[in-house]
Formats: structure tokens, sequence, C-alpha cells
């Protein structure tokens, strides 16, 4: 320390604390697996975002001249081939795993608004409301809820704004459960106690001192949702019901693929690997980061 | 304990008037119906058909109709199947539905618990990473993408072998034809049953109960599967009640892919058809399981955890 830094505080290199955040996110990077998934996971999204940019085909064109052309077709252009009607299978993994992805994402967006309003509310005003809320929540448990999406995907038609809603609304359970009890032990932190003595409202406390300390449980079960919903749009891709063609997503490719597996595997070896490997890549983030957080396992 | 089962009972009573009530809805105030086909029908046809089977009545009529029948144990018509009644189907559909999800069940639990202790024992060595990473693979490998592979696999590839097995169709529940679905149906619960039962082993051998029994001179084996294990089981035991979720939803693709004459197949083609009783009739059927099995669950709760009690509320 030099005497400037000491006569003048402002100026200091101050102590450098390191936040929750921090902490976290340091402990994510020195576990292996959970790196390199991050970036593998990075790397799919840029390519799913801004790769059918670069590509010399798009997804929904057709090359009649290259039907079914096995890869690697450098001179055409379809570095992974075409499908069975001449589609370039790059262009439309990618596109399709934009498709993926943001349903993924979107959905589990969905979820997480319901849930964790749904659950700060219950835990945190307590009494009759928690008592409903969860009576409510204990219900829907009990509904086979992929029949819903099914009968909404069937009867209100293969829309994409309806899939990510009705997926979102499926899968907000379990995180309002969460979310409740981890804001059931914050309720009586003091903290919490200060803020409502100096008369911060019921939605100020919620929004600005619980909904916060809730987040690290949150993003944990954030990453653990998005593969799950990935699983469930392919899942109603398979039943027919994903999007409409010729828009596509990994699960319609899978099935696609699936129907000519004998004659030309890497139609579903392609879609499903990006897949796998999306899903693999999440989970293991997901796993990282419970470890990263959980205090316990330091 | 009887009153706490009563209360349970009385509980999934309004659940399943609730999914009756929103499937009802939800279907009929929808656009289209069961008789839009490619080709339109004339008009005074439709009618007929309508009329046939109470269409035209008003909608809360209906329901009520469709309610009183319900408690009577008749499903009503299918509107696709034509001199089928729905109870009839289901009569045929169920039993094979749940023979094979019995099945995948014990399957998993046979295969998945014991891997999980295994991989639990050895923690952070290679057994448990290799266990660990295989139970990954099953949940990230989605039912139809492997089988898809199982029947190119034993249908296609091995066809002129001994290890060929059928690619699809039930022929009256042959041996032979349910070994794929209901291992393809297994795999994801052996995924799931092995990371729940590793969590929890590993969580209960750290029990201070189980150091006491240790220091008692008791064999590790014994103590593993006589103190530990029951413990380790109710997280297992929970999974169960959702799992039945799982082998609904499961046997929707097992069903469509190799051709099985069971609910869950049953489910897709009504639900694509709009055969509003078909849907209906699986939507309750699948509802009162999981009520059941939940119920089930928590049975078996007291008889794992002495500490359980549900008298005392």
């Amino acid at each position: 320390m030099t005497s400037s830094s000491l006569t003048s505080p402002q100026d200091a290199p101050a102590v450098q604390g390191r936040s929750l955040w921090q902490d976290a996110w340091r402990r994510l990077l020195a576990n292996r697996a959970a790196l390199v998934s991050l970036i593998v996971l990075t790397l799919i999204a840029i390519a799913a975002v801004f790769g059918p940019l670069f590509l010399p085909w798009s997804y929904d064109q057709i090359d009649w001249d290259h039907v079914e052309a096995m890869p690697p077709d450098f001179a055409s252009g379809h570095y992974f081939g075409t499908d069975s009607l001449g589609r370039d299978l790059l262009a439309r993994t990618l596109f399709g795993g934009r498709i993926s992805l943001m349903v993924g994402i979107l959905a589990t967006f969905v979820a997480l608004t319901i849930g964790v309003t749904v659950g700060t509310v219950a835990g945190y005003v307590g009494g009759k409301t928690d008592q409903f809320l969860m009576r409510f929540v204990d219900l829907m448990y009990s509904v086979p809820l992929t029949f819903f999406v099914i009968i909404l995907m069937v009867f209100f038609g293969r829309n994409f704004i309806l899939m990510f809603l009705a997926i979102g609304a499926v899968e907000w359970l379990t995180m309002a459960r969460i979310v409740r009890g981890q804001t059931l032990t914050l309720r009586s932190k003091e903290f919490i106690e200060a803020a409502r003595a100096s008369g911060g409202s019921t939605p100020a406390i919620i929004l600005r001192h619980i909904v916060p300390n809730v987040l690290g449980v949150v993003m944990v079960y954030v990453t653990l949702t998005i593969p799950n919903v990935i699983l469930l749009e392919s899942f109603l891709s398979f039943l027919g019901l994903g999007v409409q063609e010729p828009m596509t997503s990994w699960g319609m490719l899978i099935n696609d693929g699936a129907a000519e597996l004998e004659i030309n595997p890497r139609t579903l070896i392609i879609p499903a690997a990006f897949m796998t490997a999306t899903l693999f890549c999440f989970n293991f983030l997901g796993d990282g980061l419970r470890d990263a957080l959980d205090p316990k396992d330091r | 304990m009887w009153s706490y089962f009563a209360r349970r009972v009385a509980i999934g009573i309004p659940t399943l008037w609730a999914v009756i009530t929103v499937c009802f809805f939800l279907m009929r105030l929808t656009p289209g119906g069961p008789f839009d086909a490619e080709a339109p029908v004339p008009q005074e046809v439709l009618n007929n058909l309508r009329a046939r089977y109470h269409l035209d009545d008003p909608l809360w009529q209906q329901y009520v109709d469709y309610l009183v029948n319900l408690l009577r144990g008749d499903f009503g018509p299918s509107f696709k199947y034509h001199d089928f009644s729905i109870t009839t189907l289901i009569a045929q559909g169920l039993p094979v539905s749940l023979e094979n999800g019995f099945c995948a069940l014990i399957l998993a639990i046979v295969i998945g618990v014991p891997l999980g202790i295994a991989a639990a024992l050895a923690q952070n060595t290679r057994r448990d990473y290799v266990i660990s990473a295989t139970a990954m693979t099953g949940i990230v490998i989605p039912n139809f993408i492997m089988g898809q592979v199982l029947i190119l696999i034993f249908g296609v590839w091995l066809k002129n072998s001994i290890f060929h097995l059928p690619a699809g169709g039930w022929n009256d529940g042959a041996f032979a034809n349910r070994i794929l679905p209901v291992f393809c149906l297994a795999l994801p619960y052996v995924a799931y049953l092995v990371r729940i039962t590793r969590g929890s082993m590993i969580e209960a051998v750290r029990a201070n109960y189980i150091r006491t029994a240790r220091a008692k001179g008791l064999p590790f084996r014994l103590v593993v599967l006589r103190h530990a294990l029951k413990s380790a089981l109710i997280p297992v035991v929970t999974f169960l009640g959702p799992a039945t979720a799982f082998i609904l939803t499961g046997s929707m693709v097992v069903e469509t892919i190799f051709q099985i004459p069971g609910i869950g197949r049953y489910f897709v083609q009504g639900a694509l058809n709009r055969d509003y009783t078909l849907v209906m009739a699986v939507t309750i059927l699948g509802a009162a399981l999981i009520i059941a099995m939940n119920l089930a669950v928590d049975l078996i709760y007291i008889w794992l955890d002495p500490r359980v009690r549900y008298d005392q509320q």
C-alpha cells in the first residue's frame, strides 16, 4: 500500500469483494464438463443464429440437380449433403436448431415467469393464498399435461406461438414449488424484515428482495428445463404436431430422417447429433451450475 | 391412516371432474369437428350424423349427458371407429398398454436401482463416471430415435440371424413382439432411476445411523442393503408417481412406432381424427392412473420411512 492510497480512500484500490455470482462463476469455470458444455452450447447457438446467413443454400431451397447428395459435396455447396427433396441438410439443421432453441428458451421463459410469480407470492404472502396456490399446483400435477398440449396443438392448429405458450404453461409447476420453498426460508430473514419495517409494499419486496435471491436456484432449474422443452417439442414433431413445413426443427428433421433411416441414415444422424449434443451440454451445465451455486458442497 | 386415505380419494374426484370439464369444453369450443373430411359430406348427411351423435344438442346438455353416462361407466360411442363403443376400445387397449408399462417399469427398477447403487458406492471413480454418462445418454436420446434405431438393428440388419426380432405389430402379445417396445419404453426410466438412486444413496451412506451400523461391526454389504437402501429408496418411490405420466406419453411414441394397439396410439389417432369421446376417455383414464399412483406412492412411504405419519396432520 502506498501512502496516497491511505490518505484518500476513494482512490484506493479497495479490497475486491467477491459476490456470490463471481464465486459461482469461478467454480463453474473450474468444472471442466460444465466449461466444455458452455463453449459447445455457445458455438451451436452462434451457428444456429448466424450460420444460415453464410451458407450458399437456404433451408427451403430445392436443388433439383443434387437430390440425396452424399456429403461432403463441396462443389455444389452441400457440406452435409441434401435430403430426399434436395434441400441442403446443413442449412436445415442450423435453421431447425434456431427453431428448437427458440422454442426451448421462450417456453422456459414462460414457465419461469409463471413459476417465479406463483412461487414467490405463495411463499411470501403465505396463509390462504399459499394454501390455494399450492393446492392448485398439486392438482395440476395429477393432470396428464402432455395430453393437453397435444389436444391444444391439434385443435388450435400448429401454431408456433401457441406451442411455446402451451409448453411453458405445462413446465412451470416444479419451478413454482422450488421457488416457494426458497422464499419460505428467505421470508424470515432480517433484511426482509427491515424492508417491511421501512414501509416496502409487498410487490416491491418480492421484486426487489425476494426475486434476486431465488435467481440462483431458478438459473439451475432453467438450464435443466430448456432441454426438457426441446425434447417435448421434438416429441410433438414426431407426432406430426410441430412447426409447419417448410419450417423445420430438430425434432421434425429427426422424424423425417427416421423415415429414410435404412436408405440414408445421415439424414437422421446429423440433426440427432446436434440435438443430443445440445441436450447433453444443457444437462452438464445445469449440474455444474448446481454444484457452483450450492454452498453445501464447497 | 384410513381417514387420510379417504381424504385423498375425496380430493381426487374433483380433480378428475376438473380434467373432464376442461377437456370437454376445450374440444367442443374449437373449430372443426369429427366429421370434417377431405371430401365435404352433403349438409343433410352431416345433419343426420350430428343428430345421431347428439352433437346438435345445446352444449350444456351434451356435457350433462356425458357426465351422467360416465357415472354409468359408459364412455359413449366412438366417432371414427363406427360400431365400436369407447368402452370396448379401452377394454382392448388398456391392458396392452398397462402390461407393457408395467414390464418396462419392473425392468427399469431391476436395472436402474442396482446401477445407481453401484455408481454411488464408487463415487467419483471411473465406474461412477461410466454409469452416470450412460444414464445421461439414456435421458437425452428421445425414445422415438431409440425405437427407430432398435428396429433398424434387430428388425433389419439382424434379419437373418437368431437375434432377429419383429420390427412392429402386436401379434396378440407374442413374447418376441414385446421385447423391443418394452425395452424402448424402459430405457428413459433406467436412466432417471440411475440418477435418482445414485444421488439419494450418496446422501444415505453419509447419515449417522449408517456410521452406527458400521461401528456395530455389521458387514458393509448388509449395511448398504438393509439400512441405507431403505431410505435411499424414498426419492425412487417419489419418482414412480410422475413415472405413470411417463408411461402414458412414452406409450404414445412406442405404440406408434411399433404399431401396438394400446391406448397411447388410440389417443394420438383420436386427437388427429377429432374423435372427441376417445380422446376424453384416454385423458380421464390417464388422470385417474396418475392420481391412483400418487396415492400408492404416499402409502409406500409409510413402509419405507417410519417417521412418516399421516394421521397427526
